[in-house]
């Protein structure tokens, strides 16, 4: 087992086991005790858990800090690193304070337009992307060099990781898009919230033809729906989203106050299908503000207890 | 060419209503085009502000004038005779216009009269659209001829994000993904293996990062 980092993940993945992931949106307000609550109800079920990055560009405590509560709790954060709000100096520096505190995954993200959240009439820097922030890190961790080109002492130690959307458009160059974050340098990969199963499998297929689930491992991300509302807004409303007509429907289909359940055995079936899929390597369960029904949909597919490594 | 967007006029009447003796000056270059800052607009402006004046029951003198170029010294300086008569002038040409003007002339207030907006094209009349962000290190080359510093919302040159949608950007239905544009040109040009090669980190120091910018050119100064 060729482990290159301390993180659990990445051990977790090279042992061949099925990892699982989940995560935390910090608060909007200085409470360290609203991230440490939301990582107890799920730290026994998950291998990592990531901290995102003032989402939606919706001003809250920063990924950075809340990762720092979670690490001191003995648990294992995924920062996840936005190149929306911060320039090259912040972005390595911020992987410089991260790496002090022994956090040992990092998401690389380009994030969500700020025209969505709280400070619309703001700037957004984007001095690099995304990809570029995946070399960024990847050259700090392997040469143990600053962009500038001068040594890093202690240089970071992180298992990189990224996102990928199946389901965006044009999906001609989704998979394209996959190989050319590989060749950046990213070891894992959470997708976005998989609804349609079907377009998920096809481009997992286009995946393996090009040989690109050997080079990566790829968590297949997973949201609960909460009611058929959320549903019908996650259709219409959020950019990247895909989900398909028989899923609204069948929420729609059962009364209100069920309708949470039912999106829980959703959830559940999606994962169980899921697992059969060659290439899949885990699983990225995004329950957003509810996340003491993660603890359910690990044991429901078979996933706890979790890997002791 | 610069595109800029009229100013609601009660902008322009806030700073010049204490002044008694106005010059309205327009420029014929790029505003004109855009129907903003044109020999036509002087004279809406000027109607309109001499009609809120009298109603107001203030007499206010407001003069029009049209300059070939207001970002060109020799052009400027056709009114150099009558410049001192004024309390103030209101340039409808671009920033650099109005800031031209100021530069000639110290001792006279310059008030902008548009919003200068971006480098863009005439789609069709009444819309203009943006193109060009002088980032100073064209890479239009790479992209199919399509910019996406200027076309994507987060300016990413390993893009689309993960919000193109239906040929959309994630910010609004009706402006295309730059992406979309770029990998549909990349197609038509037999050259999608052109979108795998990764974009280095640009270098932004060309770009406004770098402080104000100039361009020297001594094969063509005298």
């Amino acid at each position: 087992m060729n482990v290159k980092t301390p993180s659990k993940l990445e051990k977790i993945l090279k042992a061949g086991h099925l990892a699982v992931t989940s995560e935390c949106g910090p608060p909007r307000g200085s409470d360290p005790e609203a991230i440490k609550k939301k990582a107890e109800l799920i730290k026994d079920h998950v291998d990592g858990i990531n901290i995102t990055d003032n989402q939606t560009s919706v001003t809250r405590m920063c990924s950075l800090a809340s990762c720092i509560h979670l690490r001191l709790m003995g648990l294992e954060p995924i920062l996840q690193m936005v190149t929306r709000d911060r320039n090259r100096i912040a972005l390595q520096s911020d992987i410089l304070g991260a790496a002090s505190f022994d956090i040992h995954n990092m998401l690389c993200l380009s994030g969500d337009h700020q025209s969505f959240g709280d400070c619309k009439q703001g700037q957004n820097v984007h001095d690099i992307d995304s990809m570029q922030l995946i070399q960024t890190v990847r050259y700090m961790r392997d040469e143990g060099k600053f962009l500038g080109g001068d040594d890093i002492k202690r240089p970071p130690n992180m298992f990189v990781g990224a996102a990928a959307n199946p389901f965006a458009d044009p999906f001609e160059i989704r998979v394209p898009r996959l190989a050319k974050k590989i060749a950046a340098g990213v070891e894992f990969i959470q997708t976005q919230c998989i609804y349609n199963l079907d377009k998920f499998e096809e481009w997992m297929r286009l995946a393996r033809e090009r040989g690109l689930t050997e080079k990566v491992f790829i968590l297949a991300g997973m949201t609960p729906m909460k009611s058929a509302g959320m549903a019908k807004y996650m259709k219409n409303r959020v950019p990247g989203m895909d989900v398909p007509d028989e899923l609204v429907k069948r929420l729609a289909g059962v009364p209100k106050e069920k309708q949470a359940q039912e999106g829980i055995d959703i959830c559940v079936e999606a994962i169980q299908r899921l697992k059969e899929m060659e290439g899949v390597k885990g699983f990225h369960i995004m329950a957003i503000e509810w996340e003491e029904k993660v603890p359910e949909i690990v044991e429901r597919t078979g996933l706890y207890p979790r890997p002791k490594i | 060419m610069i595109v800029a967007d009229k100013k609601p006029i009660e902008e322009i009447v806030e700073e010049v209503k204490d002044c008694d003796n106005i010059l309205i000056l327009g420029c014929n270059e790029c505003v004109t085009v855009c129907e903003a800052g044109g020999k036509k607009e002087v004279g809406i402006l000027a109607s309109a502000l001499r009609m809120y004046f009298l109603n107001q029951g203030k007499d206010m003198k407001i003069d029009e004038r049209t300059l070939e170029r207001q970002c060109d010294q020799e052009y400027l300086d056709e009114i150099r005779d009558i410049a001192d008569q004024y309390d103030a002038i209101v340039s409808l040409a671009c920033g650099v216009g109005v800031q031209f003007t100021a530069e000639q002339y110290h001792s006279i207030p310059i008030y902008p009269g548009v919003n200068t907006c971006f480098l863009g094209a005439t789609e069709e009349r009444g819309l203009w659209t943006e193109r060009c962000q002088a980032c100073g290190q064209c890479v239009l080359a790479r992209t199919g001829g399509i910019c996406p510093v200027s076309r994507c919302a987060k300016r990413l040159l390993n893009g689309p994000c993960g919000g193109s949608s239906n040929g959309m950007c994630e910010i609004s239905k009706e402006l295309a993904c730059g992406w979309q544009l770029i990998v549909n040109r990349l197609e038509a040009l037999d050259k999608m293996d052109d979108y795998e090669k990764i974009f280095p980190i640009k270098d932004w120091s060309t770009d406004r990062a770098g402080g104000p910018r100039k361009v020297v050119r001594e094969d063509v100064q005298i």
